[in-house]
């Protein structure tokens, strides 16, 4: 490989995609625009929870404008949206399955859930015909807290979920936990809520639904992380549609942090009504809309407690979790506060002995899913606020307790069913506390206690899984798909290459990573590779884009695809050079005879491959196109050190960012200059999370407080600081690019660094105990309450 | 009733008879076909519809087109010049990394326009409050502000 | 948005009986109009559009007061070379208000006239004693503000300016919500030419009010202490997601010291 080469493997190429991006010239799904189209409007639930005693929908089909109006009666034949992940009890029965509808029948579970889709010629023209809709509800007290719902008494939400319990789902060895707490010099203790979080991508979710007679089939754009498994959902399981009869195309995506994952109500009523009205149907989500109905993520009460011998050492960790799944079960709820979650408790330490037990809850809010690190920022939280806890407690240095317990050696087998294949967490903590000046710490704090300012300083130091996952590892857990990757390259008469994945890109920049490693193997320049994602009708397949897999699973996958594309090359230049197979090496985009300087270039290959004149026809297929599917051997490992140093001001009880050190190791890296955009962007996801960002409902009436900007607190330019990032590379040992993910990471690591830093802070006023998020108002009341003050 | 609604965007002339609750940038989407202005919320927070009007930023969603009545609008398709040459804004973006989904950036940039012709020589403090009404969810800002000062400098010269 | 007609007056004369004929509502820069219609909250007829009406946006020092026309936009304040040079404090709070594209839209006339409880400007017409003219009078600031989005203002009139008597001192200290940025608690302080001093308070009540605790502190000593010092009564201040009424009490002497820190400095 020519890595030194300008656009190939380590270099921080710009971006393909951004002229288009930058010029006003991206295509998102609300800049599609159908001839003859219609504007559709959903009617949604003003209250949390109630009856639905009846719905008369005549006023509105007889409206200016209206092309037609349906509810959920109206559904007959149509699915339940299905949950994609299998969790079953630690009974043995399986996970409660509640009817998710497309559109609300008999009852109403949150606050925004659809209960009546209006077509009409305008937005505004569908909008006056809602108003218009008469529901009679009966209306009834409401469970938001994912712990109030699982109380006797709490409101029934789902019959077929008594007590509102989803599952009681367990991991790790119960009996030697409870046996090594016997034994324990120190326990530490914690009870935590991980704060529900609302993904806020700043594009809207959206869709457009065409039908044509003529092919009797259907065009869906949709605002999508995976059209694939979207259309997959929709077409089996929901529609009952023959799978080839639907296209979906997700094309420019403003972001998605998980909530463009799933398959929505209103996108999959959409195509079935687009053959009923016989006109396209497109729909915008409102922004007040989103706060309602995109899946949110989070929303945890955690209860922790870790035991440790005399010197510090990691004894046992039992962990006790309630995960709120909310009204319905989204795609992929089920699996995310257990399988993505639980696993991850060992986080970089040896711990021997780690039990966990999660009940999930249904509550009267919409679903919750996965959100940028989905479960994983869950675990390094709950492990990361312990640990902090536990070295205040025993008087230890924080990088101190945490290297007693560190993994070395590798691979390490941890008790919560995950494989390390590799890591290096002393060189990440190392070049963090480097990056953070720790040792100038203490001098930077008495000068701000000076100024009457707290200030502190925090430690993550994380692990995540990356790179979902084995298929069969992944069923055998409960897994309704497969987890695999798709990747087809498609090589040009002329030697220019255009590649096909599945993996979709949504800001991820795999248009420009995906072709710096083609470029790189076929050691052809980086313009000439293009990379089409995003499209059921041009791609094979593809699993889709989250839990930073992409350059793992979908880079691989292109790997695999490129392999037999060298393979197919090497054949037609050894008949062209007149050489055996075996003697052919291909390298910086030439086939050459071993020991000669006979070669061909990649681009008399390809020629020959498309003008088989001198071909080997007999033997050899003309053309190169090459697909691959790969499905990973393991999940990848990413770790490392985020360190946080804040002050805060007691007088308003504002938390300022000092600095934010990350130092990760991703394995092999593509292109640096994404990787580190990623990187910023994840941390300052997870500062909004420690900082700013809660959303709440009101625990009577179930309506969302948090519902607009006005209250649900976005990070701003202001809030955060410019970050320090650097990376450290143990490579992937089971992929060919050794590459592990990197999209999560900042979001995993940041919420825990950030509030021990405020821990940390607050330690001089006597608080141990504080919860997510930082505020100014909370901050203050917490170190008015406390002990010293 | 319709209102008359005659503007110049992007150094067009365009005139139209509209609704007049028409918002300014439903006009530039739906009626010019300009779709890189958008739409991100409905509190007139994000800051994804900005423009320029008569040179200043403003949040196309939140005032109507006739509230444009008779002014010059600068979108994000006008920012380049006419040879396709971006502007040094939108090139720094580009190379500092400044974007990722693309979905908030012509606002971002336009507003990054209207800051540095206020704030030549703007330090990052001064850049990060006068990007407050403009959201971003994937960049972490960090190489925004990065990009704003190295488009700052190129404009300088 | 509902439907709704748009009209643009000429004159305020015209704008007045436009609204006689239409029952409809003034638009000045419409920051906070046109949100609410986009939700549906507000459903006027008619809007009639006063950006039409350049006088209305002079900006201009008579006798020992600066007026500030109802149209003048929150940028403009801001950087306002007069404003700067006799009332920096307005400047200041100008530019704090909402954000950038917000400024570049949004009027001293619209915001007064819509008296949210977290707006800025009434803290300073309340803080400085100015007087509100309108198409039929003038209202002392102490008379104009009635209660949470409710003014002294009848259904036809039209604020054409404000007139702010010049300070001695003055600087305005606001704490955001971190959300909406918005005030949680902004507090505009002011030593008036005579001495006298006032203290007007947005975002932390229903309506904006002079903190006479924190005045009768300040008319002693004017120093950040003597405010910081000052017990605030919480009773009938505003709780909700961002704050209690204990913290904004709290917060009220806070951004109070620190208006009077600023405005001594």
């Amino acid at each position: 490989m020519g890595a030194n080469d300008a656009g190939f493997i380590g270099q921080s190429v710009k971006r393909k995609e951004d002229a288009r991006f930058l010029t006003g010239a991206g295509q998102y799904t609300d800049d599609v625009t159908m001839a003859n189209q219609t504007h559709a409007y959903f009617l949604r639930s003003p209250h949390a929870h109630a009856k639905i005693r009846a719905i008369d929908t005549s006023k509105a089909k007889a409206a200016p404008g209206v092309v037609a109006v349906y509810t959920g009666a109206d559904l007959e034949g149509v699915n339940g949206l299905p949950c994609g992940w299998l969790i079953t009890s630690v009974d043995g029965t399986p996970m409660k399955e509640p009817p998710h509808h497309v559109l609300a029948k008999g009852k109403v579970r949150h606050v925004g859930d659809q209960l009546a889709l209006v077509i009409a010629e305008t937005i505004e023209q569908a909008k006056d015909a809602a108003e218009l809709i008469d529901v009679d509800y009966e209306v009834l007290p409401a469970a938001v807290n994912p712990a109030d719902a699982l109380k006797p008494g709490a409101p029934q939400i789902h019959d077929e979920a008594p007590g509102n319990k989803c599952y009681t789902w367990a991991i790790g060895d119960k009996a030697a936990v409870d046996a090594a707490f016997a034994t324990a010099a120190h326990v530490t203790k914690i009870d935590i809520v991980n704060n529900r979080l609302i993904p806020n991508a700043i594009e809207p979710r959206a869709a457009v639904a065409a039908y044509d007679r003529a092919g009797e089939a259907y065009t869906l754009y949709v605002t999508s992380q995976n059209p694939h498994v979207e259309r997959l959902l929709m077409t089996a399981f929901v529609l009952g549609l023959p799978e080839h009869k639907v296209r979906v195309i997700a094309p420019d995506v403003g972001g998605g942090f998980g909530s463009k994952i799933y398959l929505y109500a209103e996108e999959t009523a959409m195509v079935w009504a687009s053959k009923r009205v016989n006109r396209p149907i497109k729909w915008v989500c409102e922004r007040s809309e989103s706060f309602l109905s995109d899946a949110h993520g989070r929303d945890h009460v955690t209860h922790a407690e870790l035991a440790l011998d005399k010197d510090g050492k990691f004894l046992a960790l039992r962990v006790h979790t309630i995960a709120a799944m909310g009204a319905y079960l989204s795609t992929f709820a089920s699996c995310i506060p257990t399988i993505l979650y639980a696993t991850l408790l060992a986080g970089q330490y040896t711990t021997p002995v780690i039990y966990c037990e999660v009940t999930a809850s249904f509550t009267n809010t919409a679903p919750v899913d996965a959100y940028r690190g989905a479960g994983r920022p869950e675990a390094t939280y709950v492990v990361e606020r312990i640990v902090h806890q536990a070295a205040a407690e025993m008087g230890i240095a924080q990088d101190d307790l945490r290297r007693r317990n560190f993994i070395r050696s590798f691979p390490y087998q941890t008790p919560v069913a995950l494989l390390y294949d590799t890591g290096g967490y002393d060189a990440t903590l190392d070049e963090a506390m480097k990056m953070a000046d720790v040792n100038g710490f203490p001098a930077r704090k008495a000068e701000a206690a000076k100024r009457g300012k707290l200030r502190g300083i925090g430690y993550a130091t994380y692990i995540e899984a990356c790179g979902i996952a084995p298929s069969n590892i992944a069923g055998a857990l409960g897994a309704r798909a497969g987890l695999f990757e798709a990747g087809e390259v498609r090589v040009h008469p002329t030697g220019s290459v255009t590649v096909f994945t599945g993996s979709h890109s949504h800001g991820q920049g795999h248009e420009t990573t995906f072709a710096q490693v083609v470029a790189t193997v076929l050691g052809i320049p980086v313009d000439n590779v293009d990379v089409v994602h995003g499209d059921t009708g041009r791609v094979l397949f593809g699993m889709g884009t989250y839990g930073s897999r992409s350059l793992a699973v979908g880079g691989t996958a292109i790997m695999k695809a490129l392999d037999k594309i060298v393979a197919k090359g090497k054949k037609i230049a050894a008949h062209l050079l007149e050489a055996a197979e075996g003697d052919i090496e291909f390298k910086d985009g030439k086939f050459t005879v071993a020991g000669t300087d006979r070669s061909k270039t990649f681009g008399e290959v390809a020629l020959t491959a498309y003008v088989p004149h001198n071909y080997p026809l007999d033997k050899l297929e003309p053309g190169l196109n090459e697909t691959a599917f790969y499905d990973p051997t393991n999940f990848t490992f990413p770790a490392g050190t985020h360190i946080c140093e804040v002050e805060i001001d007691p007088d308003t009880g504002v938390v300022h960012i000092a600095s934010f050190s990350a130092c990760d190791d991703f394995g092999n890296i593509i292109n640096p200059m994404i990787v580190e955009g990623q990187v910023h962007g994840g941390v300052c996801q997870g500062i909004g999370q420690a900082l700013l960002e809660n959303c709440v409902y009101d625990k009577d009436s179930g309506q969302l407080l948090t519902g607009s900007y006005m209250d649900y607190a976005m990070p701003r330019a202001g809030d955060v600081p410019s970050f320090k990032v650097a990376t450290k590379v143990t490579p992937c040992t089971h992929n060919p690019l050794g590459a592990k993910g990197c999209g999560e990471a900042g979001a995993i690591g940041a919420p825990a660094a950030l509030m021990n830093a405020v821990l940390d802070a607050m330690a001089e006023a006597g608080i141990k105990h504080f919860d997510m998020p930082a505020t100014p108002h909370r901050v203050w009341q917490a170190l008015q309450a406390a002990p010293s003050a | 009733m319709s209102v008359t609604l005659s503007i110049s965007v992007n150094g067009k002339a365009a005139k139209a008879d509209i609704d007049p609750r028409t918002l300014l940038v439903d006009f530039l989407r739906t009626n010019l076909g300009l779709t890189g202005t958008h739409v991100g919320c409905d509190t007139a927070q994000c800051g994804a519809c900005t423009v320029l009007v008569d040179g200043h930023a403003i949040k196309a969603c939140n005032v109507l087109a006739a509230q444009a009545q008779g002014k010059s609008i600068v979108t994000i398709e006008g920012l380049a010049a006419a040879d396709g040459t971006m502007h040094p804004m939108q090139q720094a973006f580009k190379d500092c990394h400044g974007l990722q989904c693309g979905f908030c950036t012509p606002g971002m940039v336009m507003s990054a326009v209207d800051l540095v012709a206020r704030h030549p020589g703007a330090d990052e403090k001064t850049i990060r409050a006068e990007l407050d009404g403009n959201l971003c969810r994937c960049t972490g800002y960090h190489n925004i502000v990065k990009a704003v000062q190295q488009g700052a400098a190129a404009m300088a010269k | 948005m509902y439907a709704v007609e748009y009209q643009q007056a000429k004159s305020v004369a015209d704008a007045a009986a436009l609204i006689a004929k239409t029952n409809g509502r003034v638009l000045a820069g419409g920051q906070s109009l046109i949100a609410a219609m986009k939700l549906r909250l507000a459903q006027p007829g008619t809007v009639i559009d006063l950006a039409g009406i350049p006088e209305l946006a002079a900006i201009r020092k008579e006798g020992g007061a600066l007026v500030i026309g109802a149209m003048a936009k929150h940028a403009d304040v801001a950087s306002s070379a007069e404003v700067k040079g006799t009332i920096p404090a307005l400047a200041a709070l100008a530019e704090c208000i909402g954000d950038r594209q917000v400024r570049n839209m949004g009027t001293l006339g619209g915001s007064i006239a819509n008296n949210d409880p977290a707006a800025d400007w009434p803290a300073a017409v309340l803080g400085l004693d100015a007087t509100i003219v309108t198409s039929k009078r003038k209202i002392a600031g102490g008379d104009f503000f009635k209660g949470m989005f409710e003014t002294a203002l009848g259904a036809d009139e039209i604020i054409t300016a404000v007139s702010f008597p010049v300070p001695k001192k003055a600087a305005y200290a606001k704490f955001r919500n971190p959300a909406s940025r918005f005030a949680l608690v902004g507090v505009f302080v002011a030593q008036g030419a005579d001495g006298s001093v006032r203290v007007a308070v947005t975002g932390a009540a229903p309506s904006v009010f002079r903190a006479s605790g924190i005045e009768a502190a300040l008319a002693k000593s004017f120093t950040a202490d003597a405010a910081k010092g000052v017990k605030v009564d919480a009773s009938g201040l505003n709780t909700d997601l961002h704050g209690t009424a204990a913290y904004r009490a709290h917060l009220v002497a806070v951004m109070a010291s620190r208006a009077v820190a600023e405005a001594a400095g």
